[in-house]
């Protein structure tokens, strides 16, 4: 479904991204891993349009989306770090997704509801917490049931049982056959979710591998030894 | 008995001789020039009203011409009206319309020539070069006449009260507008001229020179093309005027250049470009006028001396006072300045702190005239602030040591 | 986009800045006039208003509203709207909001009080000179990546344009007194919309003063119609010019 070929970025004299090629398709839940400034969160953002590769370009459903803006409705996009004009309340922020996207999509509004948001409504931004923000983020990734969804640290800052809502989710999402893209530092949640992984390492592509060849090639059954023990040997 | 009957006899004498001629379209004299030529001195010519043509109309004995409802003396844009040349003549109650126009004999609605005594009133004037031309004249009344001209430019158009070397003249409650200057006095001594009003003339509501010892009080001058002016005359008593609306460049509410020992007191100046501009003037009593609402309320060129400014209400004005060099030979005292920021401590109605009426700005702009772009402007408001705390450029000797707290009317 | 206009503006006019701004306004409007004795002086004073608190208020509000959006901007990207669309409902939101509160604090005190010439004059001049520092700030705030120098650079902006654009001109009167610059000066007058401001409403206010030498040569460019023409064409292209310019830069940005 998305296509990156030979995709490269610079920040000033930092590579972001340097020759990425990856292909990720649908039914696939892909986890993006790599240490802090490893280019996971360029790769998303080129990926959505917010970053304009200097070279290479990305194709969704085999069309760039270079000037191309439509391709992004088959999108959910949860970011890291989720902060809204601060006057308007929860209930303004999904009205206006809602109206930008159109009401033609079915909605999904079970994360809404799980997270309890619909007590919170008239809640402004600026009076929410950082995880109850992170949960509108979420839910809004999740609305409109888009075929791909992108998600940016999706766990951080939520509490532990949001957090296995959020999961769930995901992985019943997974089932009906999206593509999911998470980037996270917590490997051991990723454990039950993910299908690929592609680790990267100061903007290269380090490798791009099924979670079953990935514990196979290093015999380690949870995720992060098994990533852990990959680091280890790309030192030595 | 017999002084009795004597004074009888001269009365029935000169009752017999003062006769009065009608003129008009059913009565003997169909026309004015005829009536003219049989009157003698004393008689009154009594014109009735009608549209008369009558090229020239030339008064050469003292008679009384009157106008009933106004009858109308056309010029037919070719002619003087009306000569007068003889002493005594009184012109009263015409409408006398479309004098000819010539520079080079300033054809006029009515001309004196070298006479006294002579009385014009309650004539309207429309369309004529020159309205009332004085020359020479002595002890001449004119008054309550009303004057109007539509030229747009000066050299179409004459004055509209001209007196030019004559002696003891009253200029009373006439209106003058859209002449060339609307009172011109040149070489005219001991005059006055009150009440009348002067609007929208072509250059000077008032056009005053080598006119010694005069006054004018009362009068009206609103919206000339460059105000009144004033020049190379001593003794001159300015009292009440007003003087408004003289906008433009090169306008002012009162031009003074060359003027001594003369009094300036309880005028209004109101919206000029500048109230007041002096220049070369000296020895000037200045009391009890009102400026207000002008660019600037008043202009002292450094040329000036021995000006006193006193008691006077500076209210609104753009600027109050601007100079051009640093030396300062008048005073200002006791006058109410609106933009006075002092304090009064002892409650004597008077400033405990001097003000300083030229503010930098003012001096920067007479320096260089295109400054007037940063009018208002932050920057310039931030120069004023600090010249009030440190002065350097504006003239140290310039300054009212009594400012009132209060204005005084 | 118009959906995004309405909840940009809704969400700023709730703001507790703009707030502040507007009763401050209204309070400094209403004050002025119920205190002065004649209302011209009212009017000189609301003029400073206009031409510092204004454009302050409009260029730091907006770069600081823009950079904490930041992260509200990625979002409205990663959803299917053209960046074009994001960008101008942003600017259109802040422009929008800044004039009504203008509106609200100076154009209604003096359209009250001054319903004449001047008045809508101040009115229409204080909306302008909103929505100039708007474009303004945005074309510094997307230039500028780090937020702290942005409002640097806004502050520095407004500083320019209030205080040292006017002393440079001074300078430069006097270093070329011995030239005739009176018709220069206008070209230089359209090189800084708060000069412009000033003196489109100030030909209508201190009428006398304009009047003098120099005045009489402005007021014959400003003061006749097709002289205010320009004038507020040269004000619209300050308000358009930086917006595209903006524009272009968000369409290429990298967020």
């Amino acid at each position: 479904m998305i296509i990156a070929s030979n995709v490269s970025k610079q920040f000033g004299k930092l590579n972001a991204l340097d020759n990425i090629s990856v292909t990720c398709n649908k039914g696939e839940c892909i986890a993006l891993i790599g240490p802090n400034g490893s280019g996971k969160t360029t790769l998303i953002k080129s990926m959505l349009g917010m970053v304009v590769p200097d070279s290479g370009f990305i194709t969704f459903n085999g069309k760039n989306i270079l000037q191309n803006w439509q391709y992004r409705s088959e999108i959910g996009y949860m970011p890291q770090i989720g902060r809204y004009p601060e006057n308007m309340t929860i209930g303004d922020v999904l009205d206006m997704m809602k109206d930008i996207r159109g009401h033609s999509t079915r909605l999904d509004e079970e994360l809404v509801q799980a997270f309890g948001l619909t007590d919170l409504m008239q809640k402004k931004m600026r009076t929410l917490s950082g995880g109850t923000r992170q949960k509108v983020s979420a839910s809004l990734a999740f609305l409109f049931d888009p075929a791909v969804l992108i998600l940016d640290e999706p766990t951080a800052g939520l509490d532990p049982v949001a957090s296995e809502i959020l999961k769930e989710k995901i992985i019943a999402q997974k089932r009906k056959g999206k593509l999911i893209l998470i980037t996270s530092h917590v490997l051991s949640e990723l454990d039950d979710l993910v299908t690929q992984i592609i680790y990267m390492q100061d903007g290269r592509l380090q490798f791009h591998k099924s979670i079953e060849r990935l514990r196979a090639d290093t015999g380690e059954e949870k995720l992060a030894k098994a990533i852990a023990s990959v680091m280890l040997k790309m030192q030595v | 008995m017999k002084p009795f009957v004597f004074i009888i006899t001269l009365f029935f004498y000169y009752q017999a001789k003062a006769t009065v001629l009608y003129v008009g379209s059913d009565r003997l004299y169909k026309n004015i020039s005829a009536a003219l030529a049989l009157a003698a001195t004393g008689d009154t010519v009594l014109v009735g009203a009608g549209h008369y043509k009558e090229k020239t109309l030339t008064v050469t004995k003292s008679i009384t011409l009157k106008g009933i409802n106004y009858p109308v003396l056309d010029g037919e844009k070719k002619y003087q009206v009306i000569s007068i040349k003889a002493d005594g003549v009184v012109v009263d109650g015409f409408k006398i319309i479309h004098s000819g126009i010539s520079s080079l004999e300033d054809l006029s609605g009515i001309k004196i020539y070298d006479r006294k005594n002579v009385v014009i009133k309650n004539n309207i004037l429309e369309d004529t070069f020159f309205g009332i031309y004085i020359q020479n004249g002595t002890n001449c009344l004119i008054q309550d006449n009303r004057l109007t001209a539509s030229s747009r430019e000066e050299q179409q158009s004459g004055n509209g009260i001209h007196c030019w070397k004559s002696d003891s003249m009253q200029i009373i409650g006439n209106t003058i507008t859209g002449h060339r200057d609307g009172i011109y006095f040149e070489f005219v001594t001991h005059s006055v001229i009150w009440r009348n009003t002067s609007v929208k003339n072509i250059r000077y509501g008032l056009h005053f020179m080598f006119s010694h010892n005069d006054a004018y009080i009362a009068n009206h001058f609103k919206n000339n093309g460059a105000g009144v002016s004033v020049m190379y005359s001593h003794g001159v008593k300015m009292y009440s005027n007003i003087f408004e609306e003289n906008w433009g460049d090169g306008a002012y509410g009162l031009l003074l250049k060359e003027i001594t020992d003369s009094y300036i007191d309880g005028n209004t100046f109101i919206k000029n470009t500048s109230g007041i501009y002096m220049e070369g003037a000296s020895r000037i009593h200045m009391q009890k006028n009102l400026f207000k609402n002008n660019g600037w309320g008043m202009k002292i060129q450094a040329s000036c001396m021995d000006i006193e400014v006193t008691k006077n209400n500076f209210i609104g004005n753009t600027f109050d006072v601007s100079t051009n060099g640093s030396l300062v030979l008048n005073t200002f005292d006791n006058n109410y300045w609106d933009k006075y920021e002092g304090y009064d401590l002892n409650k004597d109605q008077v400033g405990d702190v001097p003000y300083r009426p030229v503010s930098m700005y003012s001096m920067i702009v007479e320096k260089n005239p295109p400054a007037m772009l940063l009018f208002r402007s932050f920057i310039t408001s931030l120069l004023d602030k600090t010249e009030k705390v440190l002065p350097s450029i504006t003239p140290e000797g310039l300054k009212d040591n009594k400012p009132m707290m209060k204005r005084f009317f | 986009m118009k959906k995004i206009i309405k909840y940009v503006m809704s969400d700023i006019l709730q703001n507790r800045i703009v707030l502040v701004y507007t009763f401050f306004l209204l309070v400094t409007s209403l004050s002025v006039f119920s205190l002065e004795d004649n209302n011209s002086k009212g009017l000189l004073s609301l003029l400073n208003i206009i031409l510092l608190i204004v454009p302050l208020v409009s260029i730091i509000f907006s770069t600081i509203y823009v950079y904490n959006s930041a992260e509200f901007i990625e979002l409205l990207v990663s959803q299917p709207l053209k960046r074009k669309v994001i960008w101008l409902s942003l600017f259109a939101g802040l422009a929008g909001s800044l004039s009504i509160a203008f509106f609200i604090g100076v154009g209604i005190p003096v359209l009250l009080f001054q319903p004449n010439a001047i008045g809508f004059m101040m009115t229409g001049i204080g909306i302008l000179l909103s929505i100039i520092f708007v474009a303004i700030a945005m074309l510094a705030a997307v230039k500028t990546r780090d937020k702290a120098k942005g409002i640097g650079v806004a502050i520095l902006l407004w500083l320019y344009f209030s205080i040292l654009f006017d002393g440079l001109v001074l300078f430069l009167l006097f270093q070329f007194a011995d030239y005739p610059l009176e018709k220069a000066m206008i070209g230089i007058s359209a090189l800084n919309p708060i000069d412009l401001s000033r003196i489109l409403i100030l030909l209508h206010m201190d009428v006398s003063a304009m009047m003098g030498y120099t005045g009489a040569i402005f007021k014959d460019f400003f003061g006749t119609g097709t002289g205010m023409a320009i004038s507020f064409g040269v004000l619209l292209v300050w308000s358009i010019l930086p917006v595209w310019m903006s524009t272009r830069r968000f369409n290429r940005k990298d967020l």
